[in-house]
Parts: structure tokens; sequence; C-alpha cells
């Protein structure tokens, strides 16, 4: 139980890290920007199973129940989640115009034309 | 999904993948990230990347194969952040330090302030409403970005229709 | 799949439902989960599925670009609003005691349903507005490609 107690953050971590694997490894700006939500996830992963009560209920009040689950890190997450979701189209509008004005999204591609002709 | 060459498939996983977490974020007593979430990363992101990809190329081109050091780091990184966790309270328990601070505050004292049983909602839009209004500006300011990256097309539609669409000037 | 019938007529029924969705999630997040940023984008999303089956030409009909981005603008003025008029009234910013003198039980409800408003309207027409601009571009990318090749 005492070393159990710790699996949330080590699901995070391993999310995190496969999320921040793709960010680096991959070339392709479309999975850059997948790679940046499922860190971000596991982000959101952390603080929601850090407001976890083992026990309690929704933080939605209601007669006989006296236990609940911390209220903070949903608001803080959920607004979160959206703000992502705004900052993922900023990306992928960037990711567009990339490809329209080089012809490409692919990270090694486009550092090969930088010296040459721009791609028509 | 790291390895898929064809990017729908990869945005299809990540749409199912988003609404498992969704689901998990239910399990955690989360009822109203689970119902972001769902709306947001399975609804909105995928038909975002799905409109981008009409846009960009579909298949992920044959570059580099493995990237050792990209691993390397990764798993650096990982064994860093796992030796980390043991200084950490554990999973659900009661008595963690994120539940002494001003999460009882709000439990117990926000219905006589506010009268609404809904704490995430008073949290979201009274104690903390200068955070929400900064939020608010950041979505905003995000539609302002992508109206800047996209936008301009209404004036490029007149320009004679010998001109490449590559290479032209940014408006 | 502007053809498919079996897709307009059950996004035909789909869509109202999500609408009443949206805003139950809005006007009762006070009480079950929800509020303005779940509403905004559910009722978003019940628009983009109205563009992606009958095209966003009938989809812009119903709201235009130029009300998306007015739209934007009025929720993020109404939220600013809402904490100027807390000063004016004689409190802090976003404070929403001096909405109502004498009920302050109820001058919070009110403004916690006023910025959760603003809140829906902003980030519903953003959605919008992050979608169209994305769709449209695919038309003039699609009209070039032809035109080139003719």
């Amino acid at each position: 139980m005492d070393w159990l107690g710790h699996f949330n953050y080590w699901v995070v971590i391993f999310l995190m890290m496969t999320g921040f694997y793709a960010v680096i490894a991959r070339g392709n700006m479309v999975k850059i920007i997948i790679g940046l939500n499922i860190f971000q996830t596991s982000v959101f992963i952390l603080f929601i199973s850090a407001g976890k009560i083992i026990g309690a209920s929704s933080p939605v009040l209601e007669k006989g129940v006296d236990l609940y689950s911390n209220p903070l890190p949903h608001v803080l997450i959920l607004t979160a989640i959206v703000v992502g979701v705004a900052t993922t189209a900023v990306g992928l509008a960037l990711a567009v115009r990339v490809r329209e004005n080089y012809g490409s999204i692919q990270d090694d591609q486009l550092t090969e034309e930088e010296d040459g002709e721009p791609h028509t | 999904m790291l390895r898929m060459r064809d990017l729908f498939a990869a945005v299809m996983l990540f749409a199912i993948y988003s609404l498992v977490s969704a689901s998990l974020f239910a399990v955690l007593d989360a009822g109203d990230v689970a119902l972001t979430e769902a709306a947001v990363g399975a609804g909105i992101s995928t038909i975002l990347m799905l409109v981008a990809l009409s846009l960009a190329p579909r298949h992920e081109d044959r570059g580099r194969g493995r990237n050792l050091t990209a691993l390397v780091v990764v798993l650096v990184t990982g064994a860093t952040l796992v030796y980390a966790t043991w200084d950490l309270p554990p999973f659900g328990a009661a008595e963690n330090p994120i539940h002494q601070h001003v999460a009882p505050y709000y439990l117990e004292e926000s219905y006589k302030d506010i009268g609404i049983p809904n704490v995430v909602a008073s949290v979201l839009a009274s104690y903390r409403s200068i955070d929400t209004l900064g939020e608010v500006y950041v979505i905003f300011t995000a539609g302002i970005g992508v109206m800047m990256l996209l936008g301009a097309t209404r004036r490029r539609r007149r320009q004679p229709a010998d001109e490449p669409i590559e290479g032209e000037e940014t408006e | 799949m502007k053809t498919n019938g079996i897709l307009r007529v059950v996004t035909r029924f789909l869509i109202p439902l999500i609408m009443l969705f949206a805003l139950y999630i809005q006007f009762h997040g006070e009480y079950s989960p929800g509020g303005g940023f779940q509403a905004g984008v559910i009722f978003a999303a019940a628009w983009i599925l109205f563009a992606l089956v009958f095209g966003l030409d009938e989809a812009l009909a119903v709201v235009p670009a130029g009300a998306q981005k007015v739209l934007a603008s009025i929720g993020v003025m109404l939220y600013a609003t809402i904490g100027v008029l807390g000063v004016v009234l004689g409190g802090q910013f976003l404070e929403f005691t001096p909405l109502i003198p004498g009920s302050p039980q109820g001058a919070q409800q009110a403004g916690i349903v006023l910025v959760e408003l603003g809140v829906g309207i902003t980030v519903a027409a953003v959605v919008m507005l992050i979608y169209t601009l994305f769709a449209d571009r695919l038309r003039v990318v699609a009209d070039l490609t032809r035109e080139e090749i003719d």
C-alpha cells in the first residue's frame, strides 16, 4: 500500500514522457501538436488525481454527504482544457501557414530547404 | 500513435484517448472536467485537427527512423521524475497538504456566501473570477491569432488565377 | 456528405437536442456539473455539426462570420463590464456584492450567472470562428487548385 500510493504519479509520468518523446523525436508538426496535447492531458490527470480523496464524492454540495473531493484543481483544469484547445488551434493554423508557404510540415525537410529556393 | 505514418489514424486514436481520459476524470469525482474534456478533447480538437490535415499532407514522410538521443533524454527525465515521486503525498489520502489550504473554506463556507451547491461553479466565477477573466482573454486572443494567420482569404480570392499559392506575400 | 440522406435526417434530429443540452449545461451549471466553458463548446459543436453536414455556406447563413467576431467581443465585454460595475457601485473589481444591495447571496448568484453567460458566449463564438477560418481556408485552397488545373 505504501509504494502503491504513488501509482497515479507514475501513470502521469508515463504519459508525460510519451508526449515529450513525440515533441522532440518526430519532425511532423501535426504529431508535435498531438504530443503536446498528450503532455497537457498528463498534467490534467496529475492535478485531478491530487484533488481526489478516496471515499469522497463529487464537489456538488448535498445533504448527508460530509467528504468532498478538492474543488480547486477542478476549477484550474476546467479552464486549462478550454485554453488548451484554443492554443492547439493557433498551433494548427501555424502549421497550415507553414505548409502553404514552404510546402511541407516536416521539420527535416524544412531545414534542408532553409538555404535553397522555396518549394513550389 | 507515435510510430504511425497515417496522421488520420493518429488523430482518431487521439480522440479515443481524450474520451478515455474524460471517463478517468469522471471516476476521479471531477464531473465538470470530464464534461469539458469529452466535449473539447474528443469533439472540437479532433475536428480542428482533421480540418488542418485536409490542408496539410495526410501521410508522414519516411524521414528519421528511431531517434536514440530523444529516447535517452526521455528515459533519463522519466527516471528522475519517478525518483522524485517518493517525496510526494500518497494518492487519495484526506490529510494531504493540498486539502488543508483553501479547499476546506470553499467546501464549508461557499454555500453560506453564495448559496449555490456546485462548489466548482462558485469558485470558478466568484472566488477566482479574475483568473477566469484572464482565461477568457486568452481564448479571445487565440481567436484573434487564428484570424491573423488564416483570415486573409477574402482579399486573396480576387488575385489572378495564375498566382501560385505558395510563396505569396503574407497579408 | 451533403447527399447522404441518413446523415441529414439524423443531424436534423440531433442538433436541437445538442443545443438544448448546451443551454441546460449553461443555466443549470450552478446546481450540477456545468458552466459557461462546457456550454459554449457544446453549442459550437452543434453548429459545427450543422456546417459539416449541410455545408459551410448554410451554416454561415445562420451565424455569419461577422456575428461570430462581434459575439466573441460581446462575451468578453460582458464579463469585464460586470467587473467594472462592481467598482462603479462602490466595491472592488469583480466584486459581485454591490450589484444587488441588501442581498449578498442574490448578488453573488446574479454575478455568477452573468459571468458564466459571458464566458459561454465568448467560448462558443471563438470556437465557431476558428472552425469558420479553417474551413474557409480549405475552400479557398480548393478553388485555387482547381483554377491552376484549368
